[in-house]
């Protein structure tokens, strides 16, 4: 009561405000549900599934796509894990699952959704595979911390074990799949990831090169930074589209994919500039100094002072950086007509089984959630790393 | 025997670092202009054989296209065609801007409110348009809102009588006469309403008492605009639907009313975690001291509080400013004739697309410039100035 006293009914005016959103708030909530449960018909989503998901991509090779993203899963659970340090206190079990629930729960949940639209045995038996992967990859995360043999392992060989997996599962998969067979959710995912690894990089050296004394190089990358984020990146997707292959000899003519990803990675890595630059204006200059007490010469101090430590500050934006890369993938369904997961919702409503229904909301809803779905939870991430970092709290 | 330091000599030319770090410069400038040469020669050899041309001269071709609800002729040139694209560019922006700082501020305080219920809505606004692509939730308001749900003109929607709702646009009271002298009318009436809430100021200054600048500002610019209005002969015209059309009031494109709507939804998301952020950097002490002094909620806000804020977001604000300005590129996605929308249709006619593409982000890249250097006027004026 005096929650409610003091949230919703402090003042005469307060109460209106209360009663107004929360009619409003009441009525689209029922809208929703009623949509959800009883108008919406989402046969549309449950016959095209596989085409939203996975594009044209070869019926045989699909266990490929499964295998990479359970050794994923595994990777990213073991390599998780297996850092963690040991002299911090560790909170109770039943407080480490109510965690992981908070933090994975969402993408359970979306896991179970789609699964129950599939409706169909294998796509259980996966579900439980991946869950089974990433369980295996606490363990082995578990047994790096505390056995004797893997504990005395030094990192930079533990961690490109862990990788070694997925990367096979990957290369294995571009090999056997054609690029263009590709597409739906997958192609999405494949173009961002690809383009924020390329442009990581090079956007690390444009920044390097803005912070330079040196004034050509300064001038260059300065020059490069400015005119592409001056750029709208649809029309930059436009001109590749119609005019990449003029710029290199006739015997590259590349893909769509490859001329989506070339784009994302050019246009990501001014923005991944800036956002290093700001980590490194971020170092106190008492860091360069001790670096110059110790003697060490410029190409020391940053790659073993500043730019270890901007990098880590830098984590929080840089996912924020690849959460937009993200949701900026649906551009190269329109622009280089790619067949990404927007391109495929718009047009199932024009199969003939569903041509003139006007199942557009049902498609752009689900659509809307799995992108929702991705970016939320790694927004929260970020948000969850920005805290343990402590950025901007020192 | 004591070795004594030598005098210095000069070091060898490959440890010198003033020759060092020039010649490391000329590597990187010399591999940079072997890289363009060769992109350049390329597209050269490529353009030959294609027998493409290079130069700007396809901007007095005709231009053979017609756009819905602009006044351009078909013969003629396709320059025109840009420099109407460039103007819708211009409105949807600076309409949009007006409308997203309005909205995202509102929405930036909501989050912050003391009222449960107000602060979950603004919450949930912002979580789920900032985490869905600007592409989605254009698709969803031109095909499932204009298209599909909207009705048509036969059975528009007329809310209150004042708009008319359906599928063709939405048309929303105007005035008659012109619009410029009008808005003559409304920079005098702002440029004496300002007059004269600095005149109360001055005044409060000298005698101590409250100065009540809105109290006697707003009476000020509402007679301004009233007696204009009478004066000049000006009248509301409301819309209404004519044999399958609307006359009257100002008919707004559905193109241009999905672009603007999506636009701005879709960036006061992003403004309203910046004015959030902002508010809440404002340092707690001044908060104290606004109660302290016994203001007022809105007072605190308005006197104490947004001011030091908005110092705080303007660069952010700036940004966003920018990408809506960008974004209103996928407007060629729902055909709205803006810049892009142009380039595309003219490089579908047979101009050449990499000039005309150039063109377009060249003219992006002015409106960006123009709009950072106003961001950066208003950033300096507001810029703490410290000692």
């Amino acid at each position: 009561m005096i929650w409610m006293k003091r949230n919703l009914f402090r003042s005469v005016g307060d109460s209106l405000l209360t009663v107004v959103f929360g009619s409003v708030a009441v009525y689209v909530l029922w809208g929703v549900l009623q949509f959800v449960f009883v108008t919406g018909r989402w046969d549309i989503i449950q016959v095209n599934l596989k085409l939203l998901l996975v594009g044209r991509f070869p019926e045989e090779l699909l266990w490929l796509v499964s295998g990479s993203i359970m050794a994923l899963a595994f990777w990213v659970s073991a390599a998780a894990t297996s850092s963690q340090s040991t002299k911090e206190a560790r909170p109770g079990f039943g407080r480490r699952i109510w965690e992981a629930f908070q933090r994975f729960g969402l993408l359970a949940a979306t896991g179970l959704l789609l699964i129950a639209v599939s409706g169909d045995r294998a796509s259980l038996v996966m579900g439980a595979m991946i869950l089974g992967s990433i369980i295996l990859g606490q363990l082995v995360g578990f047994a790096r911390r505390t056995l004797s043999p893997l504990n005395a392992l030094p990192g930079w060989i533990w961690h490109p074990l862990l990788a070694v997996a997925p990367i096979v599962l990957v290369a294995l998969t571009l090999s056997q799949a054609s690029l263009d067979l590709w597409g739906g959710f997958l192609i999405n995912f494949y173009i961002a990831i690809i383009s924020i690894v390329l442009s990581f990089p090079f956007g690390i050296l444009l920044a390097l090169g803005r912070k330079s004394t040196l004034p050509i190089v300064r001038l260059i990358s300065t020059t490069y930074i400015e005119l592409i984020r001056g750029a709208p990146l649809f029309v930059l997707l436009l001109l590749a589209g119609v005019a990449l292959e003029f710029f290199v000899p006739s015997s590259m003519a590349p893909g769509q994919i490859a001329r989506a990803v070339t784009v994302f990675t050019l246009f990501t890595a001014a923005y991944v500039a800036e956002i290093v630059r700001g980590g490194l204006q971020s170092i106190p200059a008492g860091q360069t100094e001790a670096g110059k007490a110790l003697g060490l010469n410029t190409t020391k101090i940053t790659t073993l002072v500043t730019l270890p430590q901007a990098l880590r500050n830098v984590i929080p934006a840089q996912i924020g950086q690849f959460i937009s890369l993200f949701k900026d993938t649906t551009l190269a369904g329109v622009a280089l007509n790619v067949l990404d997961l927007l391109n495929v919702g718009t047009a199932i409503t024009a199969q003939d089984d569903f041509l003139g229904q006007g199942l557009i909301y049902e498609t752009l809803a689900f659509v809307a959630l799995l992108f929702w779905v991705g970016s939320y939870v790694m927004s929260r991430e970020s948000q969850r790393i920005e805290k343990k970092l402590g950025v901007g709290q020192r | 025997m004591s070795s004594l330091p030598s005098a210095p000599t000069k070091p060898p030319l490959w440890r010198d670092i003033r020759v060092l770090r020039w010649a490391f410069q000329l590597l990187v400038l010399a591999l940079v202009i072997a890289f363009v040469y060769w992109l350049y020669g390329n597209y050269q050899t490529n353009v030959a054989r294609s027998s493409i041309p290079t130069d700007l001269r396809f901007l007095d071709n005709p231009a053979n296209f017609t756009m819905p609800g602009n006044d351009l002729d078909q013969s003629q040139p396709v320059r025109d065609a840009f420099v109407q694209g460039f103007y819708n560019t211009l409105r949807v922006s600076i309409v949009g801007i007006l409308l997203t700082t309005v909205l995202g501020t509102l929405v930036g305080i909501a989050r912050l409110s003391k009222n449960f219920m107000v602060r979950t809505f603004a919450t949930a606004y912002v979580e789920l348009i900032r985490n869905i692509p600007l592409l989605l939730l254009l698709t969803f308001m031109n095909l499932a809102v204009i298209l599909q749900t909207f009705p048509r003109i036969e059975n528009a929607w007329l809310p209150l009588n004042l708009f008319v709702i359906s599928n063709r646009g939405i048309a929303i009271p105007w005035f008659t006469g012109s619009g410029g002298i009008l808005l003559a009318v409304l920079a005098s009436a702002l440029v004496l309403t300002w007059i004269v809430v600095k005149i109360r100021g001055r005044v409060s200054d000298i005698n101590g008492k409250p100065a009540r600048g809105l109290t006697w500002g707003l009476p000020t610019f509402i007679v301004v605009m009233v007696a204009g209005w009478i004066v000049l002969g000006y009248d509301w015209v409301l819309p209404f639907v004519d044999d399958r059309a609307t006359s009257g009031g100002l008919r707004l494109d559905p193109s241009f009313f999905a672009l603007l709507v999506t636009l701005v939804v879709y960036t006061s998301s992003h403004v309203a975690e910046i004015v959030r952020g902002s508010i809440q950097a404002v340092v707690k002490g001044q908060s104290e001291a606004a109660d302290a002094l016994a203001l007022s909620g809105g007072q605190k806000m308005r006197l104490v509080i947004l001011p030091q804020a908005f110092r705080i977001a303007m660069p952010a604000l700036g940004n966003q400013f920018l990408n809506l300005i960008k974004n209103s590129s996928l407007g060629a996605t729902i055909s709205y004739f803006e810049l892009t929308q142009i380039a595309q249709i003219t490089v579908g006619n047979g101009s050449p697309a990499v000039p005309a593409f150039t063109l377009t982000l060249l003219v992006y890249l002015m409106i960006s410039l123009v709009t950072s250097v106003i961001v950066n006027i208003v950033n300096r004026r507001l810029a703490l100035v410290e000692r």
